[in-house]
């Protein structure tokens, strides 16, 4: 096989159903980049990994109710877990000395352990929450799936579900960017300004429960991770301004969608953690490349700072 | 020596019980021991998630282990699952020496693409992989003897390794430079404690899987956390804790048919650390709500009498009695609030009541503490236009919120800082408590 070729596999093997797969990638991973990148400068990217471990619990008790997997109570439920989540942390690391890190980790392994035990208990054998979804996601199914026209053509559901949440979450991000933007970098500085931090904080908790939600199904509960961090770490290695950063962080997320696709075909790998490693190279070349943190710069200036100073640095923020 | 080696695997073979249910306890019970001692310094380290991180990032080593392996070797799953651990773990440090993102983005980013990697490797080779689910959801009930023979040797080391190296570790916890300034060897410390840490996870991992990994070394470490302030203390309660929710576990998955243990053990610890953050002396919710209760009923009883005092000193000193009405309407509150305030300062004594209700006069001790109250307002108020170059009207609030903190040390060092004044800023006395009780009514 020659280079074209190579290039062309996916659209000769798929047919416009690569196109779905890339849009379906992109449409996940774009809510998850920009809320993300908030996160990332927030401090929290690992309430990311929280959540999407919470929201286990809020699942299995709205599918004990509505006995629906597709209903969208799951994702109320979900959001609520994953809201549950981030009040217990609060609760922990406020009120006593345990650090944020340890807060975190207590409170989402108690609500996934939670959420497996109610599954033994209410929900037993018989009907499961595929596990294998969990790991997976649906991504690699999205072609078997119920297609909606629209336009003239024959688009898989899920697509356009994805698609109006990527919307939904545009849209909040067009009117609360700068706030979101003010409290992440001073709190103080936005309750001056008459806005309520803590409410904006569990807004956005809410909105990143939501989407690590609709995520899930495609992508599986740990990939969604990636996706909320990746492309908001690899943009911050890149640029100093915020605006800046949430463009390449979308990008990012293009670019993985699409190298996920390659990444799928070529070695017929699973989509979802193809998608996730295509981001993770992305992630790499910013590391060595980035315009502001870029290792390969540093060497070439020659500031590569001296092992001491350097892990002074780290000795610091462990302590 | 391997004479000797053997030996002590035979010991241990000894150790072994033979039942299925009580493999699982004695698993069970380990892990709890041998987590909750490493916890005690992940949490302090404040990388409590590190061990997330290092659980999932192991995958493409287990994918690797059973596709390279023939026969599925634990021995082999082990090495390879391990090498991931560290590389993850490495790789961590790396990134946040490197850049500007903080531990917790690194930890997500090895976490989250070590995993997606596994899982893309796992499924190219969905046949040769069968067992992954199991390793990454972990089964208690799957635990045979030589994975147990693993869990015993493993604690064992990390018991020796902790008892001779909790010093130098625990300094290097708090404070990395201060480390290398004694002469700790900290790169080395640090492989040595990442290494363990990714050792104990790889091992955990058959018996809770992934998740709950974290859940054992980080919540036994937190109760104990919030219980003492010393760490050998720490490190003993927090093994505790870890035994005590192993047993839980073990005992309730056996006793209920079907409950996984993980799960249950993850939730014994957590309600052990639930009991603790509301309940523990010093450090839990309950004593700090009730400390702050306290204080602020005394604060308000403090203001009362400097109130009344107040009132006293408007009038030259020249009534003996204070009527509640007038009290009232200094504090500006209505009678019945200032009625219950009375109430509280005559249960301690500070005033007496006269037997209509109406008014009331201060008691010995009541005229000492609220000239005290006075004395170190107006003290501070002096300090601060004097020694800070504070303007005369903006020194009130502050001395407002001090003149029930200062300890009669610092009073004394301010008396002789200012050469003992007898007027503050607004030309008000100050008082002089210790001298003469009755000093203003003297004055008459």
């Amino acid at each position: 096989m020659n280079m074209i070729e190579y290039i062309t596999l996916p659209w000769d093997v798929l047919g416009i159903g690569a196109l779905w797969l890339i849009l379906m990638a992109f449409f996940v991973a774009l809510p998850c980049s920009q809320m993300g990148s908030f996160l990332i400068l927030r401090r929290m990217a690992l309430t990311g990994d929280a959540i999407s471990h919470s929201v286990f619990p809020g699942v299995v008790i709205a599918f004990y109710i509505t006995g629906d997997l597709s209903s969208p109570w799951l994702i109320v439920g979900a959001g609520l877990a994953g809201l549950a989540s981030t009040v217990i942390i609060e609760l922990i690391h406020k009120w006593t000395r345990v650090k944020q890190d340890a807060a975190t980790g207590i409170s989402f392994t108690a609500l996934f352990a939670l959420g497996v035990l109610l599954m033994e208990l209410l929900l037993g054998k018989n009907v499961d929450l595929d596990l294998e979804c969990v790991l997976h996601g649906r991504l690699g199914l999205l072609l078997e799936d119920d297609r909606l026209a629209l336009f003239g053509l024959m688009v898989p559901a899920p697509v356009l579900v994805m698609a109006g949440v990527a919307l939904v979450t545009m849209v909040l991000l067009f009117f609360f960017c700068r706030v979101m933007m003010l409290s992440s970098f001073d709190a103080d500085l936005a309750a001056s300004f008459g806005y309520r931090p803590a409410v904006i904080h569990y807004g956005m908790m809410f909105v990143v429960s939501f989407i690590v939600v609709a995520a899930f199904q495609a992508v599986g509960a740990i990939l969604v991770i990636a996706l909320l961090i990746l492309p908001g770490a690899a943009a911050y290695l890149c640029s100093y301004r915020l605006k800046v950063m949430l463009l390449i962080a979308a990008l990012h997320a293009l670019l993985s969608a699409v190298g996920g696709l390659y990444l799928h075909v070529w070695f017929n790998s699973n989509m979802a953690a193809s998608v996730v490693v295509s981001g993770g190279v992305l992630f790499v070349l910013a590391w060595l490349l980035g315009p502001v943190d870029g290792v390969l710069w540093k060497w070439f200036k020659e500031e590569v700072p001296t092992p001491e100073e350097s892990s002074d640095q780290v000795g610091n923020r462990l302590s | 020596m391997i004479q000797e080696m053997s030996v002590l695997a035979s010991a241990v073979d000894f150790l072994i019980p033979a039942s299925g249910s009580a493999k699982a306890m004695m698993a069970a019970v380990l892990l709890g021991a041998g987590c909750g001692l490493l916890g005690c310094f992940v949490v302090l380290r404040r990388v409590a998630l590190m061990g997330d991180a290092v659980s999932h990032a192991v995958l493409p080593g287990v994918v690797a282990g059973l596709i390279y392996s023939s026969e599925r070797s634990p021995g082999v799953i082990f090495v390879f699952a391990a090498t991931a651990g560290l590389l993850g773990a490495g790789l961590v440090r790396l990134m946040m020496m490197s850049t500007r993102l903080k531990s917790d983005a690194a930890l997500g980013i090895v976490l989250a693409t070590f995993f997606a990697f596994g899982i893309m490797w796992q499924s190219r080779n969905q046949q040769d992989t069968v067992g992954v689910m199991n390793f990454l959801f972990g089964n208690v009930g799957s635990i045979d003897a030589s994975d147990l023979r693993m869990m015993l040797m493993t604690t064992l080391v990390l018991v020796v390794t902790m008892f001779f190296l909790r010093r130098p570790l625990l300094v290097m916890s708090f404070d990395e430079g201060f480390s290398r300034g004694l002469g700790y060897p900290v790169k080395l410390l640090n492989g040595v404690f990442y290494f363990l840490l990714t050792f104990s996870v790889v091992v955990a991992l058959q018996a809770v899987g992934v998740v709950l990994v974290s859940a054992m070394l980080i919540t036994p470490a937190a109760a104990a956390y919030l219980l003492t302030d010393r760490f050998d203390r720490m490190l003993l309660l927090s093994v505790l804790f870890g035994v005590l929710s192993g047993l839980a576990g073990g005992l309730v998955s056996a006793e209920v048919n079907g409950l996984p243990t993980g799960p249950v053990i993850a939730l014994s610890a957590t309600a052990l650390f639930a009991v603790v953050y509301l309940i523990a002396p010093r450090h839990g919710v309950l004593s700090k709500v009730l400390r702050t209760l306290r204080r602020r009923m005394r604060i308000r009883r403090e203001n009362t009498l400097k109130a009344i005092y107040q009132i006293h000193e408007v009038e030259g000193f020249v009534h003996e009695e204070v009527s509640v009405l007038m009290l009232a309407r200094k504090r500006g509150l209505t009678e019945d609030v200032v009625r219950r305030d009375c109430k509280a300062l005559l249960s301690r004594g500070f005033i007496d009541m006269a037997e209509d209700g109406v008014s009331l006069h201060l008691s010995r001790l009541g005229w000492k503490r609220a000239m005290e109250i006075v004395r170190n307002h107006r003290l501070w108020e002096l300090y601060l236009t004097n020694e800070a170059d504070y303007a005369e009207d903006h020194v009130h609030d502050d001395a407002e919120k001090i003149e029930h903190i200062l300890e009669p040390g610092i009073v004394r060092q301010l008396e002789q800082h200012l050469d003992f004044p007898e007027l503050d800023p607004h030309g008000k006395p100050i008082p002089q408590p210790t001298h003469l009780v009755a000093q203003p009514l003297a004055t008459l």
